[in-house]
């Protein structure tokens, strides 16, 4: 699966996408599900909380094992995927559909701190060696 | 340097994620762990575990030798192709392996041992021998191979496959044995499902695996075998179970025997050792998947202790984490205790194991 170009990557794995409403959505990529296997639980962050860049605010888990999520930027959470608690396995099937949470950027900026999907690749690349 | 099996390339062909599984490239799964859980539950499904290690006894009074090396008794094998499941004990009590004995003739016993501990029990199976049994020869079998084919179908396919094996294996009673050259056939396995592990030499391999594959048999990797062990109840060694642990603290009491005046190496240290702990299972109730080494807090009648997940995951067939847990002995059935997940405690119901058999769920 190619890595889609409108969205932004952390070398931590996560996607995000900025919305017309200057808000963040945010998941984990392709890479991430296929190394973790069939997920069978989520943990997703409180409404409301505020998360500062790179803070561990969700979490995966497959049959293998528990991965922490990070947030790529700072922002307020303003909304969950509720969905996956019961059906985590979404994330294996369309990883960039299957969203976590968004957030109200704290910091705009830091958007342009991420990997674009020419970087993720590269990111990526270098990790298998 | 990786170990591999004479299945290696049939896994690669397949597609499997392969890992490092104690030194061996080993098949993790053939693309969903999950869809192989299930394939075994339901239908069959197959496990390459060459990576274990056969090991024939031969010479004059195995079974003498064999009556003080492990914890069970090997009288209880009277029929040619019974098997029995024994823990092998350190003179402390502690277990250096679990492992299955075949009786086979009086002169031919063959053990199965882990792979992960296949040298060490080699090493000190021949250091006994040295001592007790010189006139016995003691021939690990890196030559064989051994695939599990697993399932409520798994017969009914293995008998398509192999021509004739119907007719030797199909009165066969779980932890019995047949041979139809050059296979050895056993109805015994690690998922709590009917099914056989069958024994061939290593040229054969591809060639059967492939045979199988072809009559429906999925391949199944070490993923799904650690999901239907655990939902079986079975231990695992490493995990559940090492060399400072007590098979009686293990859920292993069933498989030691100390009724009769035989003596076996640990035997006196089991004697002497106050049971402290004990193996039970857990069923998660809150959110969450339960894990290896999470702590377990016990409260109970003023009893307040603590205890360690030694085994847990989520359980597909339930559909809910479980996990095998050493906790103090005065932990009963029912009761409820609370397991440390990151910064939560999440609370468990303590529950009588094997938590899955036949495709039933038990708890």
């Amino acid at each position: 699966m190619s890595i889609p170009a409108e969205l932004k990557y952390a070398k931590s794995h996560e996607w995000v996408k900025l919305e017309a409403d200057g808000t963040v959505t945010i998941g984990i990529t392709q890479h991430a599900q296929e190394l973790l296997g069939d997920m069978v639980f989520v943990e997703l962050p409180q409404v409301g909380r505020n998360l500062a860049q790179r803070e561990e605010c969700a979490v995966v888990e497959s049959v293998k094992a528990a991965s922490d999520v990070y947030a790529p930027v700072s922002g307020e959470v303003i909304e969950v995927n509720s969905e996956l608690e019961s059906a985590p396995e979404k994330i294996n099937q369309e990883p960039y559909a299957a969203w976590l949470f968004k957030l109200k950027l704290s910091d705009p900026a830091e958007l342009d701190g991420l990997l674009d999907a020419n970087g993720y690749q590269q990111a990526l690349e270098s990790e298998a060696h | 340097m990786l170990k591999t099996t004479p299945l290696n390339a049939a896994h690669r062909a397949m597609h499997a994620k392969m890992v490092d599984f104690g030194g061996w490239d080993m098949p993790l799964h053939y693309g969903s762990q999950l869809d192989e859980h299930h394939q075994v539950r339901r239908d069959a499904g197959m496990f390459d575990v060459s990576h274990m290690l056969v090991v024939d006894i031969k010479g004059e009074n195995v079974r003498g030798f064999l009556r003080g090396l492990v914890a069970n008794n090997v009288d209880k094998l009277t029929l040619s192709g019974k098997a029995l499941y024994s823990c092998m004990l350190n003179p402390e009590g502690g277990i250096i392996d679990d492992l299955i004995i075949y009786f086979l003739t009086e002169s031919w016993f063959r053990l199965v041992v882990n792979a992960g501990t296949a040298d060490k029990d080699l090493a000190w199976i021949q250091s006994q021998a040295a001592q007790s049994a010189p006139q016995l020869t003691i021939t690990p079998r890196r030559d064989l191979a051994m695939i599990a084919v697993q399932g409520p179908n798994a017969p009914a396919k293995v008998w398509a496959t192999i021509p004739g094996s119907q007719a030797v294996s199909e009165a066969l009673k779980p932890f019995q044995s047949a041979t139809l050259e050059p296979y050895f056939i056993a109805r015994t396995g690690y998922t709590g499902e009917n099914g056989f592990e069958i024994i061939l030499p290593a040229t054969e391999a591809v060639t059967l695996w492939e045979k199988l594959h072809v009559a429906g048999v999925a391949p199944a990797g070490l993923g799904a075998r650690d999901t239907l062990r655990l939902e079986a109840g079975m231990n695992l060694y490493g995990q559940d179970m090492d060399e400072t642990t007590s098979p009686l603290e293990s859920g292993l009491a069933w498989t030691v025997d100390l009724k009769s005046d035989r003596d076996f190496i640990g035997k006196q240290a089991l004697q002497q050792k106050p049971i402290k702990q004990q193996l039970v299972g857990l069923r998660l109730l809150d959110k969450g998947v339960l894990r290896g080494h999470q702590k377990v807090i016990v409260q109970r009648n003023g009893l307040s202790g603590e205890g360690e997940i030694t085994s847990g995951g989520f359980s597909p067939t339930i559909n809910q984490s479980i996990a095998l847990a050493r906790v103090p002995a005065e932990v009963t059935v029912g009761d409820q205790v609370h397991v440390v997940v990151r910064d939560k405690q999440l609370a468990a119901k303590v529950v009588k194991y094997p938590f899955v058999r036949n495709g039933q769920v038990l708890i």
